[in-house]
């Protein structure tokens, strides 16, 4: 019993013992599954899975648990049950051949039947005996005994003797299931509940705008913890699976580990690294923004990481998606032919939420992904009420945050709504949340995106254009200048627009450069013609002044000559060499 | 107390009571089938009585449950009586030895 240690904290003494069903979540929420030894009422309405739980029981005990099993039957013959368990893998008659099950079909006809004056069921007992030493049984299953009761015409000596089956069974060590029809009133339609009171499991299969939800709830289990909620199961072709909801607590792991979005320019607006691994993400925006894009990108980066994605699409058909996706360069087929993308397509209205989330549950629970994406989340609520889809989607994160799991959900708005109306109910759960919108300008549309919010990391607060090319999603900035936000062409043309003003201010500066510098050679070809002139006046002075020197010792020369030719005094010639100048002007 | 009475030669009723052990029920059914039959068909019945403690291998052919029970073999169709057989026109009607009511 491998539940022994679980509830341990909360009780000194030995716990109940228990016995595994092996059913897939019964043994979560019963907390390792039926009372050992004792007897455990199943009930629900016709077709709610009864029978298939019971049998289940028997089976998986005696395949998976080595626990021989005794199912009698009060409703169907052997081989009726054969059958239809067929399908699911069961193969009674080798178990039967193997001595792991013994099976017994009790047929009560009122009509063959006349009842003269007082009897027991020791028959039934002497027969249940057999059949339980025929193979060392430790399991049994009655189904349903309170066929009895319309075979039966004596209600006092059935219920007499149903009490003392049931004591009977505790004493023989066998864990029982016995199977009732819910009754008006009460659990079973004879009332059961009162001799069986160990272990009482109800099964529902309703109805709600024409879905139908199989749900299962522990009425009550003595002497042990266990969920109380309403369970959702499905039956399928592996048998019956419980979705345990184990929202009990908020105590799942946070990771710091960072995974890719698959868009480089996303990432960086998320801090520069994507998403954290195990938080629940959810694209939002009217129809045709690029959601399922943004899904498909995210789907083939975990792959590309050599991690399993599994993809619930609840609009398009795989292959319609694959296409799709190749449409934008992402191929995700080679990913599907390696196994590690899934796609599991469904119409919500296929059968009701709850239906869904153990549906979902179960491939989550086969599959192992690392990241589910679902989309889109919305059309589930035309399976559900509003607040069912989000009781429902609560414990969906619940369950993957619990496991780790990343979660990228997609979700329609209704154009009309306001901004955030339609997810206002999951908004609380997402961590992040991408925003897409259209941009309506200059007669044409564009889509934008930016990041509404994104829990503990520096996220981008920008809008960016988001773009789908052969090559993928990618993200541009959008102009932002006076005229206000522009996407698109009128962004192209605003870009154009100011480069050809760039060039035309390029050619001006260019134009002004060349003239500047003819200016300065013009400029520096007049200096030198200006030093050349000073230079030649330069020279001119020059000359002129040696011209003058030569005049002047020419003239003294032509005075001595002159003093000398007239007989002047020294005197006189030296006073007149001395003061030539005076004497010149004279 | 297995085999019993086979009186005479034409046994047309082939009567089998199913008890398990000897409890008063089973002492006491067995008593009011005796005097029945005695009254009703003397000359021309056979009663089997089985022990279920002793063959319980043969509770599941004739769909034994309740104890005593009564099977009419023969003549066909099987009939079954359960109970201590104490009301006589019950078991009267039950063998088809009466009109139903």
């Amino acid at each position: 019993m491998k539940n022994n240690n679980t509830y341990r904290n909360q009780s000194m003494l030995k716990p109940l013992p228990k016995c595994p069903t092996g059913i897939a979540g019964l043994d979560e929420i019963t907390g390792g599954g039926l009372p050992r030894g004792r007897p455990a009422l199943v009930c629900g309405s016709a077709g709610c899975g009864k029978t298939l739980l019971a049998l289940e029981f028997i089976v998986r005990g005696a395949m998976q648990f080595n626990e021989p099993g005794v199912f009698v039957s009060f409703e169907e013959t052997s081989e009726e049950l054969a059958t239809n368990v067929r399908s699911l893998g069961f193969d009674l008659d080798d178990l039967i051949r193997r001595k792991k099950l013994a099976m017994d079909f009790v047929r009560v006809e009122r009509a063959e039947i006349e009842e003269t004056g007082e009897y027991d069921l020791e028959g039934l007992f002497v027969r249940l005996n057999m059949a339980i030493e025929s193979v060392k049984a430790k399991r049994v299953v009655l189904d349903t005994i309170e066929s009895l009761f319309s075979g039966l015409g004596n209600d006092t000596i059935l219920r007499a003797e149903l009490r003392r089956l049931f004591r009977w069974l505790k004493d023989k060590g066998v864990t029982a299931i016995i199977t009732g029809e819910k009754g008006d009133a009460t659990l079973t339609r004879q009332g059961i509940e009162e001799y069986v009171s160990d272990c009482v499991i109800m099964l529902d299969h309703r109805i709600h705008d024409q879905l139908s939800t199989r749900r299962l709830r522990i009425v009550k289990y003595r002497g042990s913890p266990h969920g109380t909620n309403e369970y959702p199961f499905i039956i399928d072709e592996k048998g019956l699976s419980v979705m345990p909801v184990t929202g009990l607590g908020l105590n799942h792991p946070a990771s710091t580990a960072r995974i890719s979005s698959g868009i480089p320019r996303l990432d960086t607006m998320l801090g520069g690294k994507g998403y954290y691994r195990g938080s629940s993400i959810l694209a939002s925006g009217t129809a045709g923004t690029g959601k399922t894009s943004l899904a498909t990108t995210f789907a083939r980066a975990t792959c590309q990481r050599g991690e399993r994605c599994l993809y619930f699409g609840f609009e398009e058909s795989p292959a319609q998606i694959i296409r799709n996706a190749s449409s934008i360069g992402v191929d995700l087929q080679p990913w599907v032919d390696k196994g590690l993308l899934h796609f599991h397509s469904s119409r919500p209205t296929l059968y009701g939420l709850e239906s869904h989330l153990a549906m979902m549950h179960k491939l989550i629970e086969e599959f192992g992904p690392a990241t589910v994406i679902v989309d889109p989340v919305t059309n589930l609520v035309s399976a559900g009420l509003v607040q069912d889809v989000h009781s429902m989607l609560l414990r969906l994160m619940d369950y993957l945050k619990g496991r780790q799991i990343t979660c990228f959900m997609t979700s329609l708005t209704q154009s009309g709504h306001a901004l955030e109306q339609s997810e206002v109910m999951i908004s609380s759960l997402i961590d992040t949340w991408l925003f897409l919108r259209d941009i309506e300008l200059c007669g044409e549309r564009n889509r934008g995106m930016y990041i509404l919010k994104s829990r503990g990391m520096d996220h981008s607060n920008q809008i960016r254009e988001f773009v789908l090319g052969k090559h993928g999603v990618q993200l541009l900035d959008v102009y932002l200048g006076p005229a206000g936000v522009l996407t698109g062409s009128a962004r192209l043309a605003q870009e154009a627009k100011e480069q050809a003003e760039e060039t035309a201010g390029k050619v001006e500066r260019q134009r002004q450069q060349v003239e500047a510098q003819a200016k300065r050679k013009a400029l520096e070809s007049q200096i030198v013609a200006l030093q050349a002139q000073l230079v030649a006046e330069h020279q001119a002075m020059e000359s002129l002044r040696a011209t003058d020197q030569a005049k002047q010792a020419m003239d003294r020369a032509e005075r001595k000559a002159m003093a000398q030719c007239r007989r002047a005094d020294a005197s006189s010639i030296a006073s007149s060499t001395g003061n030539h100048a005076k004497g010149n002007g004279k | 107390m297995n085999k019993t009475p086979a009186r005479t030669d034409a046994a047309t009723w082939d009567l089998r009571l199913y008890v398990a052990g000897r409890t008063p029920k089973s002492v006491a059914a067995f008593a009011n089938l005796k005097k029945l039959c005695e009254e009703h068909l003397a000359g021309q019945y056979r009663i089997e009585v089985i022990d279920l403690l002793e063959k319980p291998q043969l509770a599941k052919g004739d769909q034994i449950l309740a104890i005593p029970t009564l099977v009419r073999k023969l003549p066909q169709p099987i009939k079954k009586i359960i109970g201590d057989l104490s009301n006589t026109e019950r078991v009267l009607v039950g063998l088809d030895l009466r009109p139903r009511a």
